[in-house]
């Protein structure tokens, strides 16, 4: 039976640009020449190099780790040998530190990859720790480490693990192929999370765009009392954490926290298979589905890609950028990432899509005056005053952007998708977070 | 290979919807009441709207150095919503004088369009008023023209219910016609410009006033007073097209209803005891001097937000 959800509050509707790649099934790429593996792939702590130059790695060999505790290992995508250590591009504009290997493409698995035939016997602790070893992150994009997603602290109780496949980024179509071609997975890895966290209720929430996946998906989990299947309203950002575990539960994170604290774990279903796979296989996070995608590419398509594939194979393999491409973006239109280009940069454990615009595509307006037209407060899915923030920053009042709530601000772009005279209100949210982070940081010191 | 690739903030999806399209919106949805004001009162209205209209827009223009005379549209807007309250039979230096005054000392002295405080319309409405009163207040009949006296003057009894829905009755260009506001304004609700937060805020407390303190003797008398207040005069003008205006009115839900609220209230203390007929100017731009600290005191409670 279909359970009617409160919505959310705000939320803009962009279009959702899917058509292009959602009936197109998941071809796999071919392996890279040589991959790039990132030593940082994660929020948290960045991995030391396991190899040196010259050293044979195997696939799935760890190849990079940290001792911190927020952090993930990353593993090799292909068997060869260790070129060069040296910094590579990332999707934020930092150069990272990264492990070339030149691939013998005899793709011989690490002896450590082993599968777990008694999975299911194995304990919470057992679990965690295949998590953290197989580097399994969030994969929609903000690559959280997820062993620490699923160590809450003591004292919290989980009752809900929430699978987030609204998919709301336009273009996208990543997951949802994922959904369609691997719905038991899904429902695998989440069953293992839900183990983990003690969660006696698993729900799985998908826009109401993709009636197919959530057809499946109910079929999938016909058998499973504990885990519900949802269709929701298609509305940008039905996906963002919060405002997901706001209409599934009716609970606020608190400002600052955390979902834990409301009861809540939400993993990507690309990181359910991730787990699943790793859980029962031990194959760690080597290989993710992107959607390459937009009117600056050749052919579209959903691709399997392995990690470390520099992101120039792909598009060749995509048929190439069209030659009027003005634009490409590292994750969705509304909060990927603009590169200044594809080389010597890899698909990353994050990399949801690759969205390649051509100059109509590309959106580019004179800021005016804000005429306080309100639509920024209306869409924003926290209640914090976009409108009143930018006038701050843009006058250089960053307290008064603190005192009109900048910090709980979730970077949606809403406010900026919606503003008519083009104001770039969530950059400027963005840029007034660092200064209040600091100044914080100061006063801290202080005391 | 010879590429060269926009690198910007996120979101990389932006709507089309610029300043110029929702000026667009604002004069298409006055279009309605514009042709109801030239059916009834004729070529008088006409050229006073050309005029204010025209003399708002080169106004701009030359302030800003614009050699586009469209500009933004929001010229065009302030103009065209002046001759909405002005009466039919200004005469033509009155009308010019009265787009220059809304451009330049509505709007732009205080940094042009998002800045100005006061509704441009209306500051230029309440100097002219100042200066050349006896012209502010010579109105005349639909049709033939003849002068006569307003609704709000004469009482209840003047007029019937349709002829005030309709907008057969002396007045403002703009503002006789509910039916037509009501049609015009359809369409900024459609296209999201305008909630009915600060429409339904005045309008119903106009309605709640008039019931209450505007008729004696039963049910029936003081419904038909609160409808009174709302059809006659400039309410439905004010409500919906004057309050609205986006620069000068709240931003917070809650702001917004406070705003309308506080409209309809001054609205009808001017009407019921004060010395003039008609208070909705004074309101709105009373109200517009009050519009940042609504704002400030409505901050909506933000997602999260631990109870402290």
């Amino acid at each position: 039976m279909q359970m009617s959800f409160k919505t959310f509050k705000g939320g803009v509707h962009p279009g959702d640009f899917k058509s292009a790649t959602e009936k197109k099934p998941v071809v796999p790429a071919k392996p890279p020449a040589v991959a790039i593996i990132p030593l940082s792939q994660h929020i948290g702590a960045p991995c030391e190099p396991l190899v040196a130059v010259g050293d044979e790695v195997k696939m799935g060999q760890k190849v990079g780790d940290s001792k911190g505790f927020v952090s993930a290992p990353v593993h090799s995508s292909v068997s060869g040998k260790v070129i060069k250590i040296e910094a590579c591009n990332s999707a934020l504009g930092r150069p990272v530190q990264a492990v070339y290997i030149e691939n013998d493409f005899q793709d011989t698995w690490h002896e450590d990859v082993q599968p777990n035939p008694n999975w299911q016997q194995l304990s919470t602790d057992e679990l965690k720790k295949l998590i953290r070893e197989g580097g399994i992150v969030g994969m929609g994009g903000a690559t959280f480490p997820t062993h620490v997603k699923v160590s809450p602290p003591p004292g919290q109780v989980i009752e809900y693990v929430l699978v987030n496949a609204a998919e709301c980024e336009p273009y996208l179509t990543a997951d949802h192929r994922a959904m369609l071609e691997r719905p038991e997975d899904i429902i695998t890895g989440l069953q293992i999370v839900m183990k983990v966290v003690n969660a006696p209720k698993g729900m799985i929430g998908i826009e109401d765009n993709k009636p197919d996946a959530v057809e499946i998906l109910k079929k999938a989990a016909a058998n499973f009392p504990d885990i519900e299947v949802h269709a929701l309203h298609t509305k940008y950002p039905q996906g963002a954490e919060k405002q997901l575990i706001k209409v599934f539960t009716n609970r606020e994170v608190p400002s600052g926290g955390l979902p834990s604290m409301v009861g809540c774990v939400v993993q990507n279903p690309g990181t359910c298979i991730a787990i699943a796979d790793m859980v029962r296989f031990g194959k760690p996070l080597i290989e993710r589905n992107v959607t390459i995608t937009g009117s600056g590419i050749m052919e579209p398509k959903n691709m399997l890609v392995r990690v470390g594939t520099p992101l120039e194979e792909v598009i060749e393999q995509c048929g190439g950028f069209k030659s009027n491409i003005r634009k490409m973006v590292l994750g969705g239109p509304m909060m990927g990432f603009s590169q200044p280009g594809p080389e010597n940069q890899p698909v990353t454990k994050g990399t949801s899509g690759i969205l390649c615009l051509t100059e109509q595509d590309v959106q580019i307006y004179d800021i005016r005056q804000c005429i306080k037209c309100a639509k920024c407060v209306d869409v924003c899915p926290v209640s914090i005053m976009p409108l009143f923030i930018g006038s701050s920053v843009e006058q250089g009042m960053y307290d008064k952007a603190e005192a009109y709530n900048a910090m709980d601000c979730i970077e949606c772009g809403c406010c900026t998708y919606i503003c008519p005279s083009k104001r770039p209100l969530v950059q400027w949210i963005r840029m007034s977070k660092g200064d209040i982070a600091a100044r914080r940081a100061a006063a801290a010191a202080k005391k | 290979m010879d590429r060269k690739l926009v690198v910007s903030s996120s979101p990389h999806l932006k709507t089309t919807e610029s300043v110029r399209s929702v000026m667009i919106d604002v004069l298409v949805a006055l279009f309605p009441a514009a042709l109801a004001g030239v059916i009834f009162f004729g070529a008088p209205a006409l050229i006073t709207m050309v005029l204010t209209t025209i003399s708002a827009m080169v106004t701009e223009a030359i302030i800003l150095r614009q050699k586009n005379i469209f500009g933004d549209g929001s010229a065009a807007v302030a103009g065209l919503l002046l001759a909405m309250v002005l009466p039919p039979a200004v005469p033509w230096w009155l009308a010019v004088i009265g787009g220059i005054t809304a451009i330049a000392i509505g709007k732009q002295v205080f940094g042009g369009i998002g800045n100005n405080i006061f509704n441009p319309a209306l500051v230029a409405r309440a100097i002219l008023m100042a200066s050349w009163a006896s012209h502010m207040t010579t109105w005349v009949r639909p049709v033939d023209l003849a002068t006569a006296a307003t609704p709000l003057a004469l009482g209840q009894k003047a007029f019937s219910f349709i002829n005030l829905f309709v907008g057969a009755v002396p007045g403002s260009i703009g503002e006789t016609s509910t039916f037509a506001l009501i049609l015009g304004a359809g369409w900024l609700f459609y296209k999201g410009h305008i909630t009915w937060r600060i429409p339904g805020g005045f309008i119903g407390t106009v309605f709640v006033m008039g019931f209450l303190f505007g008729g004696y003797g039963g049910v029936l008398p003081m419904i038909s007073a609160g409808l009174f207040h709302v059809l006659a005069g400039g309410v439905m003008l004010g409500a919906l097209f004057m309050a609205t205006d986006m620069v000068t009115s709240p931003v917070t839900a809650k702001g917004q209803l406070i705003f309308g609220i506080g409209c309809g209230m001054l609205t009808m203390l001017i009407r019921l005891f004060g010395a003039f007929p008609e208070g909705v100017m004074f309101a709105i731009l009373m109200m517009n001097a009050l519009t940042p600290l609504i704002d400030n005191k409505t901050l909506p409670r933000k997602y999260g937000e631990v109870a402290k």
